[in-house]
């Protein structure tokens, strides 16, 4: 089991014949991931490195059956290709554009609300998901990932930051602790996916024993998943939360990384969510040794 | 990108909001040339990107040309809490009966637009929430659906905004909602929304913030950007194109992605130091993007010692120790670097810094984000 994502998932790229897309696309596959097409307007009929292009995700979906779409292209085309997916069946989309406007963001995300209710979009601006040994959509560098293991205590990750996401596999490989699924939110201010949705679906698998949190300043989005880890989530967890000195007014890097009127601050952050029982580390090493501790005393 | 308030009436305009004819003006004589076309008597306001203008002595009236040129000269120069005006905006000062609070906002948590408006205007909105909620109408509006006249109008409603000046309210409520986003606002506002004796509703004041990611379609935001106000840093930084924002300490920060150099700064903080900024270089962290990183960061007086941050993921550590040192030939540091190279490859990355002929009183290696932290503090203080 993993969430959201495992072998059986059909992934097509939206943009395979660009840059960032070719270069992920390819490396996603190699993974291990079924990259079974690729969607590039105009180019249908073509190939990139044996996988087959298609002009739309319609006929993209018609001839391969994929259920999931990863979408690789600038930010002034990505919210007509979210919602091309969306139209064209697809269960699950992954978004890494970086800087579309909040503005194409919010109508997007209301649009698949009430249009597409069986669409889950994950990101935009977010590093992606690795379901690791299974399937990876993305920019994770796979290798980084310690596989699930039947026998061991296995850890979900849900992140905001792209760097930070990869600095928790990272930390989690070298305990030798495996990964169910790792999920990378993406840190503008209308994600798809949010925390709560992670956390419900890292309660309810099998696979997942335990889960990390990383979490940044801006929003309320991890004072809301302390309310929710409160009522819902009986795993045991750890977190991380960065942006403790960063001034307020200021974006930091990432369009939703911002302390504005008093509000969305790493303190208030951490707060809440130890409050929920949720074990609080001071930089992500501390994340990491703390959920080393959890996973020990599972047993 | 926050604009000044001439800026922002400027915006307003553009959407059909009315304002108060008036004009910008950087000296004495432009601003009695404003006045005059805009007719006596005139509002000289500061622009200033910081609340408390006007107790600061940064808003007067002037009745003729005397007074405009005493009080241009006055606030022209001046400084509100460590803002220095630069420009003053000069219009015709408007007769009010009644102001009023209106603004959008995204409202996160909820993923939709957020109305707020208030028959209580002209004083700061956070204290009317907190002295009397019940004062403000918060409506949500489906970005899909946008907003009609006919909801504005029974907002203005429930917000006790007086019968008379219904229409107009509710009108502009209208075209502020679409200057929030066909202009691509991440915050419009006005502050107060005044009803004229005559019956006119109109905008006295603009607080518009611009969402930077919608640039692409937005020439016209070019003006804007070349008055912005960033300090000498955050300009050769910009010049590079680097994600830089410029702060107080003493340590230079460098690393790849928000998230990780958001945490750098962070544990800069907890072994006792304090960031000189915020530096995030993204994914590639080739030698070209280092070495604009390592200039800005020289450029800065303040920095003692710099914390090169960087986690391997798809880059790879041996790439970007070579970028390292072929960034550090050609730039000269005054401070020396503490870097930790972690991820992908990391091994070969810290064997290429170790072997590259570079002094260890200029470049020293840790392993750990947290040792390296404890590193470039104790040299940003001199130990």
């Amino acid at each position: 089991m993993a969430i959201f994502v495992n072998q059986n998932t059909k992934v097509i790229v939206q943009g395979l014949t660009g840059g960032q897309g070719k270069y992920h696309g390819l490396r996603n596959k190699a993974y291990g991931t079924q990259v079974v097409g690729g969607v590039t307007p105009g180019k249908g009929g073509s190939d990139v490195e044996g996988i087959p292009v298609f002009d739309t995700v319609a006929t993209a979906v018609a001839a391969t059956g994929a259920d999931a779409s990863f979408i690789a292209v600038p930010p002034k085309a990505a919210s007509a290709a979210i919602l091309e997916a969306a139209a064209a069946g697809i269960r699950f989309i992954v978004c890494i554009t970086e800087g579309i406007p909040a503005q194409d963001e919010a109508r997007v995300y209301n649009t698949l609300v009430r249009d597409f209710p069986n669409t889950r979009l994950l990101g935009p601006n977010c590093p992606g998901i690795i379901s690791p040994g299974k399937c990876n959509i993305g920019i994770t560098a796979g290798e980084i990932a310690e596989l699930p293991s039947p026998n061991k205590k296995n850890v979900g990750i849900v992140s905001r930051s792209g760097t930070l996401t990869y600095q928790a596999l990272y930390e989690l490989k070298q305990r030798g602790i495996g990964v169910s699924t790792c999920v990378g939110i993406g840190g503008d201010p209308v994600p798809g996916t949010n925390f709560i949705d992670c956390l419900r679906e890292f309660q309810a698998d099998p696979e997942t024993d335990a889960i990390i949190m990383i979490g940044e300043i801006g929003g309320s989005a991890e004072e809301e998943a302390a309310d929710f880890i409160k009522a819902n989530v009986t795993k045991p967890m750890s977190a991380y939360i960065a942006g403790v000195t960063a001034p307020p007014g200021k974006k930091m890097g990432h369009a939703g990384a911002i302390v504005s009127g008093g509000k969305g601050t790493a303190q208030g952050k951490m707060d809440a969510l130890r409050a929920a029982g949720v074990k609080v580390g001071q930089n992500p090493t501390e994340a990491g040794t703390l959920m080393a501790e959890i996973v020990a005393a599972l047993g | 990108m926050d604009l000044f308030e001439y800026q922002g009436k400027q915006y307003f305009a553009r959407f059909d909001i009315p304002v108060s004819p008036g004009g910008v003006a950087v000296t004495v004589d432009e601003a009695v040339k404003v006045a005059e076309s805009a007719g006596y008597p005139v509002v000289v306001k500061a622009q200033v990107q910081v609340g408390g203008r006007g107790k600061a002595g940064g808003i007067k009236l002037a009745n003729d040309a005397d007074e405009t040129r005493l009080h241009a000269g006055n606030i022209l120069g001046m400084d509100i809490k460590g803002h220095v005006v630069k420009r003053v905006w000069v219009e015709h000062a408007s007769d009010i009966a009644e102001e009023y609070y209106a603004s959008y906002t995204l409202d996160r948590a909820a993923k939709k637009h957020l109305l707020m408006l208030s028959a209580q205007g002209g004083v700061d909105i956070e204290e009317v929430a907190a002295k009397d909620p019940d004062a403000i109408v918060k409506l949500h509006i489906d970005p899909v659906d946008g907003i009609s006249e006919a909801v504005a109008r029974r907002a203005a409603v429930d917000a006790r905004i007086p019968d008379k000046a219904l229409d107009g309210v509710a009108k502009i409520l209208v075209q502020l909602y679409r200057c929030f986003v066909e202009g691509d606002c991440d915050l419009a506002e006005i502050n107060p929304l005044i009803l004229k004796p005559t019956g006119e509703v109109h905008a006295l004041d603009a607080k518009v913030s611009l969402d930077n990611n919608a640039s692409f379609r937005h020439p016209e935001w070019d003006e804007y950007r070349a008055t912005e106000e960033l300090d000498a840093r955050e300009q050769l930084a910009r010049t590079h194109d680097l994600q830089y924002i410029g702060l107080e300490g003493s340590v230079g920060i460098i690393a790849n992605g928000a998230g990780l150099a958001m945490s750098t700064l962070d544990v800069v903080n907890q072994v006792g130091g304090s960031a000189a900024n915020f530096l995030d270089i993204g994914g590639g962290a080739n030698a070209d993007v280092m070495a604009a990183a390592l200039e800005v960061i020289n450029f800065d007086q303040n920095v003692k010692s710099i914390f090169i941050n960087i986690f391997g993921g798809i880059t790879r550590g041996e790439e970007v120790a070579k970028g390292i040192v072929e960034a550090l030939s050609r730039v000269d540091l005054r401070a020396p670097i503490v870097i930790r190279l972690d991820g992908t490859n990391a091994e070969q990355g810290r064997e290429i810094l170790a072997n590259a002929g570079i002094p260890e009183s200029k470049l020293k290696s840790k392993p750990t984000m947290l040792e390296a932290a404890e590193a470039a503090v104790a040299i940003a203080k001199g130990k």
